[in-house]
């Protein structure tokens, strides 16, 4: 494994919806091994189409994605073991509803990694606890609340082994309370040493653990910057704007 | 043979030889529900996809099956077919025109359902490495069988008694072999009522099990409605 290559490379990258909408505008970003990203910007901004095309959920137009040295972006890549390799975890969860907690921890572990019902199954039940859901192994995901949903998503992202994960706005669908619950579980990933490219506008969680801040607005990437410097001292006017909008409350 | 004739009634009722043909009925519909659904799948899917070699072919099937009556398309591959020197019996030709009819309809069953399967769920999947069949096969269609349930279930009832078209092609089922008692003693209502009733506890039946089916598969789950899911991937 290279070890100063970026795990994840975005080169101008450019995305159009359709033919007259420019979703992604030159965007470049890289994310280096251990490192902690956060991605902000306005609703809209095109964070959740970047953070898709990573992992190719979203094709691009133009321009190269690279992980872990992988082309994301050239057609002969293999993109579904490329995805074993990257977490992501989505703002509604996704667990399959037809299978209990185990069943969504294992099928990924046995279907995609070939690995034995028994492995699989001792690795579910070890993030299960690391999440704290060790009692709800057996409920189906309509019986959960949505933290419990969420922390249950990061687990079966985590049951694959990945080299990064992906967050899209991990808690923005939850009830206040139960935030914490699902940002502690991100916290300690982060200092373990994940890889991880957030979008969120918990900047509560950008404090804590980012490396750096990202800012998008309109398809670009306005500002790319130390945490410290993007709180302390924004460089553009639309982020100054969005950061007063998001602090003020 | 005038008036009501209880007696005939009665032993048309638990005559064997209609009994049989109720059989014969029950086991078209379960063959033609079963490769139908399987055909219907596969149309389906053809049809969702962004080739258009996959889904115009899908949907000129969709379109003739649907089109035309079974009865026509029945007498065609029956009488019609051996022109061109394809000779079926008439049980093949049953299973083969119920079955291509059946697809027609339930891939547009399956269609919706597998619509319905929100997009996020397909994503979610791709997003573990699973493969495009893969994420059909766990997946989208484990949940698009659960949202089909209820239009299946009336399509068995459709079929149940769908299948009595047969008669015309000599297919011996219920409707065929009642017709074939009225030549004895031309008790006429009688065996009609009789078959009628027949069809009436293999469609009562069905609903019975059809609703235990539905409690089954609706416990703790539901399905959100949301975007639909497109297949094949782009890039
Ligand atoms: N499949 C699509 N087809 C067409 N337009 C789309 C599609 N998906 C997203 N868009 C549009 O692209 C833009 C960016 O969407 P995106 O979801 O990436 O924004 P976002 O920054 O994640 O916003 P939010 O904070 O609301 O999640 C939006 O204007 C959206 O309407
Ligand atoms: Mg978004």
């Amino acid at each position: 494994m290279n070890t100063t290559a970026p795990m994840i490379e975005i080169a101008a990258v450019n995305k159009w919806y359709g033919a007259g909408f420019q979703v992604l505008k030159n965007c470049s970003l890289s994310v280096r091994r251990g490192e902690v990203v956060v991605v902000c910007g306005p609703s809209g901004s095109g964070k959740s189409t970047l953070i898709k095309c990573v992992n190719g959920l979203e094709p691009v137009n133009d321009g190269t994605i690279k992980v872990d040295g992988a082309a994301v972006t050239d057609p002969s890549t293999k993109l579904p073991s490329l995805r074993a390799k990257v977490g992501m975890v989505f703002q509604h969860f996704e667990l399959f509803p037809h299978m209990n907690v185990l069943e969504n921890l294992c099928i990924g572990q046995e279907k995609v990694l070939k690995r034995g019902a028994s492995e699989a199954r001792a690795k579910a039940q070890a993030l299960l606890e690391r999440v704290g859901m060790t009692a709800h192994s057996h409920k189906y995901p309509g019986q959960l609340s949505g933290g419990q949903q969420q922390r249950i998503a990061i687990a079966r992202a985590l049951a694959m082994d990945p080299i990064a994960m992906l967050f899209d706005e991990p808690t923005s669908a939850l009830d206040p309370e139960m935030i914490t619950e699902v940002l502690d579980v991100m916290v300690s990933l982060a200092q373990e040493g994940m890889t991880m490219m957030v979008v969120t506008h918990e900047m509560g969680f950008a404090r804590k653990v980012a490396d750096r801040v990202v800012f998008m607005d309109r398809g670009e990437i306005v500002e790319d910057t130390q945490k410290q410097r993007f709180f302390e001292d924004p460089q553009s006017d639309r982020a100054k704007l969005f950061l007063s909008k998001i602090l003020s409350h | 043979m005038k008036g009501w004739h209880w007696d005939g009634f009665f032993e048309y009722l638990t005559n064997a030889y209609l009994l049989e043909g109720a059989l014969i009925t029950l086991g078209l519909t379960i063959f033609s529900m079963i490769f139908g659904l399987m055909l219907g799948f596969v149309i389906a899917v053809m049809r969702m996809s962004k080739y258009k070699f996959l889904s115009g072919p899908a949907y000129f099937y969709t379109w003739i099956f649907r089109g035309t009556p079974l009865l026509v398309q029945l007498i065609i591959i029956y009488t019609g077919l051996p022109q061109m020197g394809i000779k079926l019996s008439v049980l093949e030709s049953t299973l083969i025109g119920l079955t291509l009819n059946e697809a027609a309809y339930l891939s547009e069953i399956v269609r919706a359902g597998i619509a319905a399967v929100p997009r996020g769920q397909v994503n979610a999947a791709r997003a573990i490495g699973m493969t495009e069949f893969q994420v059909m096969r766990y997946v989208v269609a484990p949940q698009a069988f659960r949202i089909i349930i209820p239009p299946l279930g009336n399509s068995v009832n459709g079929v149940l008694k769908t299948t009595s078209i047969a008669s015309i092609i000599s297919m011996e089922e219920l409707l065929r072999r009642t017709q074939v008692l009225i030549q004895e003693k031309f008790l006429v209502l009688e065996l009609f009522v009789v078959a009628a009733l027949y069809y009436l506890v293999m469609t009562t039946v069905w609903e019975l099990v059809q609703r235990r089916i539905e409690r089954r598969f609706g416990r703790a789950f539901e399905a959100q409605a949301s975007e639909p899911a497109s297949l094949g991937e782009q890039r």
